[in-house]
């Protein structure tokens, strides 16, 4: 897979590398956003409301947390593929012997990472003002793993797509923004009419966000272990997906 | 002849249009080779599918006898591309530039090379600037390092010195020639014809995505070129019917006449006498690659 040479800690440590060079935007930023979020929704809904017998707030903080993951490891693959291209560096990655396994490994576990990182900033910021705990950490930082894993492989198709910023921008606007916001971040899938409440069930981020609430309460709405297999399935579908395309050089290798 | 590079019938389309139509090529380790051609012709193309940048339609192309498709990495080990876009990486300085290039080849520990390299292309001093804040000529310097950290044994510059002053274009050739002194295989793409005249020992001229010739730069010149007689007649004369055939071009008062070989002199001279013709000035011109250029790059589409 990701062998000795193969590139992939190279590419890897670059991929780090350029995030942190500029982590005010990409962590200080949607840190800020995230915690805005809390402040918001918790002062406007009631305060005495609970889900799951979770006060609202409290229940709001999982799901700012693996959105923060989710939008950033997305933002971190799918922005350095697309400004790679755009002002053709991308031929720096593409000359030397790097296999497409470790091509699209580097991009998935900086994207991941970057997720992780941002998610535990929203998580900090958060803390002066709801302590949220997680029950079971090791679900809680699996699920954000493989939700960050499966956005970043999101990312890399996104990147590798786009020919132009605007273009990532609507597949950001009209698809990974919707997929995250209509998953339960907000509210409690219990809590939608029947119909919406099956359509649901149908977004993969749903299972993300719900297994990762259950990380941090012992509760959720559907089993774990079921949001699990649909997470386990869901990136292995990426992840094939994309090793073909990158096998092929799809938009990358004329 | 040991062979580094072989092209054979390389064809890449752009949809309906062709850019290669059958590249056949052959070049030999240690060969200094000039790829040479009108914009459009197809070079960068043909550097592109060596690099496996762009994929050909058909044919086959082996570094080192490795197939840069099915071997892919050990033919992109063996190659080093200095691409013709002026592109970098905006988020780090030259160093750290060249140690992440040195990383994807796999070499951790490469400063000794490093720093031999910016010495030779003369950016020590800008080592640790950002890539941002470099002139158009240093980027490119940069590319050509970028090109060389792994050492590779086939280097390919696809027009390294556009925009390169005067000086460092001397000093950058100095350090090519020594790596093809060291045994590497140097193909060169340039629009400069002197630069490709002075440096490769063999040519091949490029149009319309096919090779128009072939052969040594010495061959090339001789075939093509030969001398040229510039004669400046006596005011009010012209020049003989006898002569007008070997004319090529007439540039004020002067004529120029191709000499297919130095020996033809004398009967040029004997013409003019009898003709009563007088010359005020004259000179001789030795072949050049500009000439064999236009001659051949000129000449109308051969049908297939
Ligand atoms: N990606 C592409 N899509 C469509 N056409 C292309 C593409 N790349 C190159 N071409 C066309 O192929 C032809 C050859 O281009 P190429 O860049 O190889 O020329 P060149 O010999 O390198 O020219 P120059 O001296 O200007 O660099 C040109 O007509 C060009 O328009
Ligand atoms: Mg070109």
């Amino acid at each position: 897979m990701s062998g000795h040479g193969s590139g992939f800690a190279a590419l890897f440590q670059k991929e780090l590398l350029r995030f942190w060079r500029v982590a005010f935007q990409t962590v200080a930023a949607p840190v800020l956003t995230a915690l805005l979020y809390l402040l918001i929704f918790s002062h406007v809904l009631e305060a005495d409301r609970r889900i799951h017998g979770v006060p609202y707030t409290a229940f709001l903080v999982p799901g700012l947390v693996m959105m923060a993951v989710l939008q950033n490891a997305f933002a971190n693959s799918s922005s350095s593929l697309i400004q790679a291209k755009v002002t053709g560096s991308i031929i720096f990655v593409l000359l030397p012997p790097i296999s497409h396994a470790a091509f699209f490994w580097a991009f998935v576990a900086a994207a991941a990472l970057r997720g992780l990182v941002v998610g535990l900033g929203v998580w900090l910021v958060t803390l002066p003002f709801v302590q949220v705990w997680p029950a079971q950490p090791l679900w809680a930082l699996l699920f954000a793993l493989l939700g960050g894993a499966c956005l970043g492989a999101v990312g890399v198709i996104a990147g590798i797509w786009a020919e132009k910023f605007d273009q990532l921008a609507a597949f950001q606007n009209f698809l990974v923004l919707p997929l995250t916001m209509l998953s339960g971040v907000f509210y409690s899938i219990h809590s939608l009419p029947p119909f919406w409440q099956a359509v649901s069930h149908y977004n993969p981020v749903f299972y993300m966000i719900d297994g990762f609430r259950h990380g941090c309460f012992g509760v959720s709405d559907v089993a774990p272990l079921q949001s699990l297999a649909v997470l386990a399935a869901s990136f292995a579908a990426l992840a094939l997906l994309t090793l073909s395309l990158l096998k092929r050089g799809w938009k990358l290798r004329t | 002849m040991r062979v580094a590079v072989s092209f054979a019938g390389v064809v890449k389309r752009f949809g309906a249009f062709i850019a290669l139509d059958g590249i056949s090529l052959d070049i030999g380790a240690g060969e200094f080779f000039g790829l040479l051609g009108p914009n459009g012709a197809g070079k960068t193309t043909l550097i592109s599918c060596l690099a496996g940048l762009a994929r050909p339609d058909e044919g086959r192309i082996t570094v080192l006898g490795h197939d840069v498709e099915r071997d892919y990495r050990t033919a992109r080990r063996l190659l080093g591309i200095v691409p013709q876009e002026l592109v970098f990486d905006p988020f780090f300085s030259v160093r750290e530039t060249l140690r992440i290039q040195s990383a994807y080849f796999g070499l951790r520990r490469n400063d000794d090379w490093i720093d031999e390299i910016l010495h030779h292309l003369d950016l020590s001093d800008k080592a640790d600037t950002n890539m941002r804040r470099l002139s158009g000529g240093m980027k490119r310097r940069v590319l050509v390092a970028q090109a060389l950290v792994h050492r590779p044994p086939v280097i390919v510059l696809d027009e390294p010195t556009a925009g390169v002053d005067v000086e460092l274009r001397q000093g950058l050739w100095r350090f090519i020639r020594r790596l093809n002194e060291d045994g590497h295989t140097i193909i060169l793409t340039t629009h400069y014809l002197e630069e490709a005249e002075t440096l490769c020992g063999r040519i091949a001229l490029m149009k319309r995505g096919r090779i128009l010739a072939l052969d040594s730069t010495a061959n090339l010149l001789a075939r093509f070129s030969g001398h040229a007689l510039v004669l400046k007649l006596a005011a009010g004369q012209s020049l003989p019917a006898l002569l007008q055939p070997y004319c090529r071009a007439v540039r004020g008062d002067e004529v120029e006449l191709a000499l297919e070989r130095l020996d033809a002199l004398e009967g040029v001279l004997a013409t003019l006498r009898q003709a009563g013709v007088g010359v005020a000035d004259l000179r001789l011109q030795p072949p050049d690659l500009e000439d064999v250029f236009m001659r051949i790059v000129g000449l109308p589409e051969a049908t297939p």
